[in-house]
């Protein structure tokens, strides 16, 4: 009995990291700015759909060369625009009118030579990296349009509305991604190894069974929450963007520039969505589906509270490990003890279980307790 | 007469002439709505069969003019495989063109299962192919539903009678272990009574696990699998689901050729994204398989060349492709067999039923159709809405799907008095007036 539990316990913490991944992306825009971001599932889905489009011919048959200029002209773009905001910022603070004028240039400079990078690589796919930085520099523009398309114009109104725009941002990636890359199953291959491994093979019979694949997706996934983790509480920047998300208003009296704050949260959560599709599309394949996954993080938020990155870790572990067991453990019992119609738990117990937590944490289990004077 | 005065005139009379004409052309048309779905988590299984399904009304316009002269006027609308979505799709389509929508083709049991309610009132009959209601084959009940070719049960028992054989016969499932990883949903619990009989029968022990949807995570399921050892698994998956399954089995190094999926399990996108983990994996085959035959050469000739076709010639011929070709012909065939009776224009849904009814399709018809060597003969009555139980199994060998068996009959023996069962019930429930199939012609 131990050998099972313990097998099921592992694969569910497994999972469970890879939950973390995707609320983390929550977590951080909330953190920041205060927006549940809906569109969080659709941003995941629209990198992996470009990555896997990018990087793979799909089972011989060919990606459209047209795809492939697009995308490269918005790399083009991406970067001139990325120089150039550099350039703004860092050297020549508060230049002249003649700025607009020489980022059109650069972005179309950009773009003509995204554009002929891409046609010499002719329709062949392309290298794996490559295909991560130009998904990463279109997940950085998508950031940039929805602060100046979106964002920018719902300054200080209620969280809901904010909340309903990203339903919208949703739904219009959701369609976006499948008209522009299609709708069939795609591959990313990050070489992730297959062959499951067995430990423990003298204590338990059978040993206990490890998915090399899910060992090295937690590995990365983890690497990366504790790169977000650093950024956020030891950096500059990291402090304003906790700022913002106190006060919108106190935060700008201050002299923190809110808008050029959501882009890079927006930009970092963009890039968050990216490793998590990169790591759930090697897994399971691109395709719809993976948008859904994002659903699987809502528990996760609710037990391990919306403000906080090590509560969507921890949050994601508990999450993960609970809902594996009940199902393997719980479920069976249920049924025969109850003469159920049966049908499979682990979807509603993970949101039970967060419930569960909110009775004795109703801040969830990291989030901060709100005080407010009356 | 100015020339501006003479130039509007022309035009009036020319848009007239236009309307006029298209109007007519609009009175001899047979409209037949596609409930279909090209994007959503089910789109990659999607997608081919509405190719298969598009083309094939496309070859019939263009080959031979309409069915005796008879335009099909088709329109797709996608239900995204959400049953409320297909309620919806139906409602818009069902009053349109001359004559209303011949019949529905809803792709999905939670949606047929919905529509069963609708189809009488509204007198449109629904063509479920390999899939619906297991019981509706009992026409005496179920008038206007049509579980053509196949139901699930037929498809469990075919899956059943194979691994019999493999085994030695049926006497030797006795003590073994038997897993149906199943889709949570309407479609998925389909083959649960059938297998349960069959248990009892034999004295195996069967045990259903479900997978909800869409099926990406289904790591807890196949974690019991590997601790309970089975013989044999059993899939009921659609979508993503299927090539999930495959890998998690991979992963948990459970034998794909101890896996048996149905017909909707065996299509090229269940086994490619699994890649060599799929290798040896085998499905039930709803009769056809992958592979071009007569009809493919049709279809180049006079869609594909003329760069008319739905999908790349070289998806032409893959399984789910194929399935959306024959679900149309057999409803092409049975608006042609309602034809002879109510003549050579446009029917009701109510006229076509009647034709769907009184489908007979030979093996000399078939081979005229250019579906020789993909379906068997086929006949459909009053009381047999299913038309054929035959099937076969196949298996995928790392790049292709290659025929492992004979062709199989689900055993009426066991079927028939579970349909009788389950229809006589369905009839007390829902208050039907039975029809004695014995006086209808």
């Amino acid at each position: 009995m131990l050998g099972p539990f313990l097998e099921t316990l592992i694969g569910g913490l497994l999972t469970g990291v890879l939950y973390s991944l995707v609320a983390l992306g929550f977590v951080l825009i909330f953190k920041a700015s205060g927006v549940f971001n809906f569109a969080q599932g659709a941003m995941v889905l629209f990198a992996a759909l470009t990555i896997a489009r990018l990087s793979g011919e799909i089972d011989g048959k060919e990606v459209h060369l047209a795809n492939f200029v697009v995308a490269a002209a918005i790399l083009g773009v991406a970067v001139a625009f990325i120089g150039w905001y550099a350039w703004r910022e860092y050297v020549a603070r508060g230049a002249g009118p003649g700025e607009r004028r020489r980022m059109l240039v650069l972005a179309a400079v950009g773009a003509l030579v995204g554009g002929i990078a891409a046609y010499s690589y002719g329709k062949g796919a392309w290298p794996l990296w490559l295909a991560i930085a130009a998904t990463a520099a279109i997940m950085g523009l998508l950031a940039y349009a929805i602060e100046r398309l979106v964002l920018r114009h719902l300054v200080n109104q209620e969280g809901i509305i904010l909340f309903m725009a990203t339903l919208g941002i949703a739904n219009f990636l959701d369609g976006l991604g499948q008209t522009l890359w299609g709708s069939d199953i795609y591959k990313i291959n990050l070489g992730l190894p297959k062959d499951p491994i067995f430990l423990f093979e003298g204590v338990f019979p059978g040993g206990l069974l490890v998915d090399p694949g899910e060992l090295v997706a937690a590995a990365i996934a983890a690497g990366l929450v504790v790169v977000l983790a650093i950024f956020f509480q030891k950096t500059r920047v990291g402090r304003a963007l906790r700022a913002v998300a106190d006060d919108h208003a106190a935060a700008q009296s201050v002299g923190i520039p809110l808008n050029t704050i959501w882009l890079i949260v927006w930009t970092v959560s963009g890039l968050v969505a990216l490793a998590a599709g990169l790591i759930w599309g090697a897994k399971l394949g691109v395709q719809f589906s993976i948008s859904l996954i994002a659903l699987k993080a809502l528990p996760v938020l609710i037990l391990g509270g919306f403000t906080s990155v090590p509560g969507a870790i921890v949050g994601g572990l508990i999450i993960g490990a609970g809902e594996k067991l009940s199902e393997v453990f719980l479920a069976p019992i249920l049924v025969k003890q109850f003469d159920l119609a049966g049908g499979g738990i682990e979807n509603w117990f993970a949101y039970m279980l967060a419930l569960v937590f909110l009775l004795f944490r109703p801040q969830g289990l990291f989030g901060e307790r709100i005080i407010e004077r009356v | 007469m100015t020339l501006r005065k003479a130039v509007l005139l022309g035009a009036s009379i020319a848009a007239a002439g236009l309307a006029l004409a298209s109007a007519a052309q609009a009175q001899n048309e047979q409209f037949i709505p596609g409930l279909i779905y090209r994007t959503g988590a089910y789109a990659p299984n999607g997608i081919p069969f509405a190719n298969g399904v598009a083309d094939y009304y496309a070859l019939v316009n263009e080959r031979d003019g309409g069915i005796n002269g008879v335009k099909i006027l088709y329109e797709e609308c996608d239900t995204g495989y959400a049953t409320d979505r297909g309620v919806e799709c139906y409602e818009r389509l069902k009053n349109k063109g001359p004559t209303g929508a011949a019949y529905v083709n809803p792709l999905s049991t939670g949606i047929t299962f919905a529509l069963t309610e609708k189809a009488p009132i509204d007198k449109i009959p629904v063509i479920s192919m390999g899939y619906g209601r297991s019981e509706s084959r009992d026409g005496s009940v179920f008038q206007w539903n049509f579980p053509l070719l196949g139901t699930y049960w037929s498809a469990a028992d075919i899956i059943m009678q194979h691994i019999a054989l493999k085994e030695g016969g049926l006497d030797k499932l006795k003590g073994k272990k038997i897993v149906l990883v199943y889709h949570d949903s309407p479609y998925g619990k389909e083959p649960i009574a059938l297998l349960e009989q069959r248990a009892k029968m034999h004295g195996f022990t069967f045990t259903p696990m479900p997978v909800t949807h869409p099926g990406v995570e289904q790591k807890a399921t196949w974690l019991q699998i590997r601790q309970n050892r089975p013989d044999y698994v059993l899939l009921w998956g659609w979508g993503v689901m299927n090539s999930t399954s495959i890998k998690e089995a991979a992963a948990v190094g459970f034998p794909r050729d101890k896996m048996f999926g149905v017909w909707w399990s065996g299509a090229e996108p269940d086994v490619r994204p699994a890649e060599g983990g799929a290798k040896g994996y085998h499905s039930a085959m709803l009769q056809h398989g992958a592979g071009q035959f007569g009809v493919h050469a049709d279809l180049k000739k006079f869609l594909y060349d003329k760069g008319k076709g739905s999908a790349k010639w070289d998806e032409v011929g893959e399984v789910l492709y194929n399935r959306g070709l024959v679900n149309a012909m057999l409803g092409v065939e049975s608006i042609r067999k309602a034809q002879t009776k109510f003549g050579k224009k446009p029917l009701t849904g109510e006229q076509v039923r009647w034709g769907i009814e009184n489908l007979d399709l030979s093996a000399a018809r078939l081979k005229e159709l250019g579906f020789e060597g993909m379906l068997q003969p086929l006949k459909v009555t009053c009381s047999d809405h299913e038309g054929t139980r035959a099937g076969r199994v196949q298996q995928w060998d790392g790049a292709k799907w290659v025929v492992v068996s004979d062709w199989y009959q689900s055993d009426d023996k066991v079927l028939k008095p579970m349909v009788d069962a389950a229809a006589k019930k369905y009839a007390e429930e829902k208050k039907l007036t039975v029809r004695d199939c014995s006086k209808e012609s």
